[in-house]
């Protein structure tokens, strides 16, 4: 098993809507993830800090990895779960990693995430 | 990598990178990440860099290397600036 964390400020994704825009947001974040979280930087907040988790319990070494690569997923009940497409997904399975666990939390002024995976292990 | 490339990255740098220690102390070869560049500031600098140098970068450089040192990023440039040349 390994586990990702990460944090990420709240004001840091506020900057970034205001000085990139929408590049900033279809740049980094999915579809989903955009309709899920709208403009909230503290949603847009905790689905990154969700993707550096993941990223790390992928165990990420200098593998290319774009961001909507990792998606947050949101059920009706707001149960989150990860969804990797692409180049992360493929990363996933080299790592022989096929279940994540995603946690997150967020205040005003930040957004934290956890991520544990799991798998048989690479092969 | 041109004199004026590393200004104009630094420049990039010094605006968007969040760095807590002057961007001018910082060697080309020294680690941005471990200087205090987060991974959500290193997302503003790429998007700095595509603007300032009308490029865009493609999700094969979005890894570390290219982005945890000015002579990586120097780098990327001069390569997409050749491409587009």
């Amino acid at each position: 098993m390994n586990i990702g964390i990460d944090l990420v400020l709240t004001d840091e994704v506020r900057e970034s809507m205001q000085i990139h825009g929408e590049r900033y947001v279809k740049r980094v974040y999915t579809d989903a993830e955009q309709a899920d979280c709208g403009d909230d930087p503290r949603l847009l907040a905790s689905c990154f800090a969700a993707k550096e988790a993941a990223m790390k319990a992928l165990g990420r070494g200098d593998e290319p990895l774009s961001w909507r690569s990792i998606g947050v997923r949101r059920d009706a009940g707001g149960h989150l779960s990860l969804e990797l497409t692409g180049e992360a997904a493929a990363l996933a399975r080299r790592r022989g990693i096929d279940t994540f666990h995603l946690s997150t939390a967020y205040h005003r002024a930040a957004a934290a995430a956890i991520v544990l995976a799991e798998g048989r292990g690479a092969p | 990598m041109s004199d004026a490339l590393i200004e104009d990255i630094r420049g990039v740098l010094r605006d968007h990178a969040r760095l807590p220690v002057d961007v001018e102390a910082i060697s080309v070869d020294a680690d941005l990440f471990a200087a205090g560049m987060s991974s959500h500031a290193s997302v503003n600098v790429m998007l700095a860099l595509e603007d300032t140098f009308d490029i865009e970068f493609p999700d094969r450089m979005l890894k570390r290397s290219v982005f945890d040192t000015i002579s990586g990023i120097a780098a990327a440039i001069d390569e997409l600036q050749a491409q587009a040349a």
